[in-house]
């Protein structure tokens, strides 16, 4: 078996999700491979040889690259992937982006956000937001995966050796055209790997009042995330939800605030290690997942939350 | 233009599925389906452009069993012009629904096809993306807003870290994200209206598309639940135990 995992990155640093794939492709066990695809990217590829247990870099350095176009990067992964067993990619939304297109082109099905390896053909993922657990077994020739990074640990990203080689095949396709991007600044962690989250709901009210989260948030060192009824109310940006259909969160510490607890909403935070809630309403069922939960109006208890904690 | 829609008839999104008591799949029996909501979403772009006057004729296409009828009647109360209903006994995978779509690009030759991009069901979020690459056309994902201008669309994309907008030479893919637009509802004249607009059936034999599935269900189990903690009386309490029990802080 040979395995490859197609990087996450921004053309400077190989971007932790990767990883968490890398250690999803160690369990499928055999040769483990990466491919680099981007821009001026050999310092990714420069961090991906030296991730433990990679084999072989392949790096694809051409501006057709640059932006992770999917109509691009899916030509030349299908074409560098037809050798391997399987292929791998974080299900961020690059890799949601991208992947379903290589495994058809490859005229395979996809098996998307696995959550465990079962056996070299075999995978678990959960269906229905998380409210079942399906165990699906592939017969396609060539697997095709992408890996929901809070249910591994990521691989070493040192001690490994790899070798670095380039690939010259270049995919532009002239129908697509990148025209820019907005992309938030933060000092804050990513959401995605951040060690605590503090999630507010519609129960904050408005935009202004998430204030309240960041300041606690920096005492922390926490991301700030939302629940997807605080995005449609228009508080804040839709990059902060957590949910099915946002971002799959597990932290050692998650703290929902104003949060009712929609099934959409725990299907993205549920395997957190340690789960509080605060919420004014005492029937509200985050409270039947919160480990420690506090039922107290979030105006109070926030400034008291963030003075206890200075 | 001539924009296409497709859409999936799923469990409606407020009731929490079971798995069966042995375990081979979730139960639907006596469940509430719907129109899968980012589907809804997709039928509601398609009606604003045509209102917009961009658009001259919204199809609105569904594979599944006789059943999913009802959603496509819902798109056609929404606004879609007509329907196509692929009638499929099970539930095909994303690889097959996306050739059969393929099939019925090649017939109806739209100029966009809009998709919602994940259904809440297999939450696979794969059906536009493997079109696109079927097809050729390049896509726009997880949308956020649309603008069509001079045979292209600009599309504006949620991702991870943000924002990115994408112009795309049409024709072209755009699945839909929550906040493209907040769906209408159906007014009671438009629901008797929609009772007569066209709705053709056709078989995956017909489109040419034998529908088969390499990937197999094993099992469906209950996720390992999660049992409620306990109630603190105050902040203070609450400190305490994140630091002295599960200790985090």
């Amino acid at each position: 078996m040979s395995i490859l995992v197609i990087a996450e990155h921004d053309n400077q640093s190989l971007n932790q999700a990767t990883l968490k794939a890398v250690a999803a492709a160690q369990q499928i066990g055999g040769d483990v491979d990466m491919l680099v695809a981007g821009l001026n990217a050999q310092g990714v590829a420069d961090n991906a040889a030296q991730v433990e247990g990679i084999k072989r870099v392949r790096l694809a350095d051409n501006a057709a690259y640059e932006h992770q176009l999917a109509e691009n990067v899916s030509e030349l992964v299908a074409k560098v992937g037809a050798d391997y067993s399987h292929i791998l990619a974080p299900a961020t939304t690059t890799g949601k982006n991208m992947m379903p297109r290589v495994a058809a082109l490859l005229d395979v099905g996809q098996i998307s956000d696995i959550v465990a390896v079962e056996s070299a053909d075999t995978f678990k993922r959960p269906i229905y937001a998380g409210n079942a657990i399906a165990t699906v077994q592939s017969s396609d020739s060539i697997k095709v995966i992408t890996v929901r990074g809070t249910a591994f640990d990521a691989a070493n990203a040192s001690g490994g050796s790899a070798s670095v080689e380039a690939i010259a095949d270049v995919f532009n396709s002239d129908k697509v055209e990148f025209v820019g991007e907005q992309l938030a600044e933060s000092e804050r962690p990513d959401l995605a790997s951040a060690p605590v989250v503090i999630s507010g709901g519609r129960g904050m009210q408005n935009g202004e009042n998430f204030k309240l989260l960041e300041s606690l948030a920096d005492k922390l060192g926490a991301a700030v995330g939302a629940s997807r009824a605080a995005v449609d109310a228009g508080f804040v940006p839709n990059d902060m939800q957590v949910g099915q259909t946002g971002k799959i969160v597990a932290p050692q510490l998650y703290i929902a605030v104003g949060i009712s607890g929609a099934i959409q909403h725990l299907a993205g935070m549920k395997d957190s290690k340690v789960i509080v809630a605060i919420n004014k309403d005492e029937e509200a069922p985050i409270f039947q997942v919160a480990d420690y939960g506090l039922v107290a109006d979030l105006f109070e208890a926030l400034p008291e939350l963030e003075k206890a904690l200075s | 233009m001539k924009i296409l829609v497709a859409v999936k008839r799923v469990i409606d999104y407020n009731v929490k599925v079971r798995v069966k008591a042995d375990q081979s799949d979730v139960d639907l029996a006596n469940v509430k389906m719907a129109l899968n909501p980012f589907c809804e979403i997709a039928i509601e772009e398609a009606v604003r452009l045509k209102e917009k006057g961009t658009a001259e004729e919204v199809v609105v296409v569904s594979i599944g069993p006789k059943a999913c009828q009802e959603q496509i009647r819902t798109a056609l109360a929404l606004g879609a012009d007509r329907g196509i209903h692929v009638e499929a006994d099970a539930m095909p995978d994303s690889l097959a629904v996306a050739k059969l779509l393929k099939a019925v690009v090649a017939e109806e030759k739209p100029d966009m096809v809009i998709l919602g991009k994940q259904s809440i069901d297999s939450d696979n979020n794969q059906t536009g993306q493997m079109l696109g690459a079927l097809t050729g056309m390049p896509q726009g994902t997880f949308a956020s807003e649309v603008k069509v201008e001079d045979g292209k669309v600009d599309v504006t994309r949620e991702v991870d870290g943000g924002l990115q907008t994408l112009r795309l030479t049409l024709p072209a893919i755009v699945t839909t994200d929550l906040r493209l637009n907040e769906p209408r509802y159906a007014s009671l004249p438009n629901i008797m209206k929609a009772k007569r607009k066209p709705l053709e059936v056709k078989s995956p034999a017909d489109l040419g598309v034998e529908v088969s599935s390499n990937i197999k269900l094993l099992k469906a189990e209950p996720p390992a639940e999660r049992s409620a903690g306990v109630r603190v009386a105050d902040v203070a309490e609450l400190v305490d135990k994140l630091k002295n029990e599960a200790k985090v802080l």
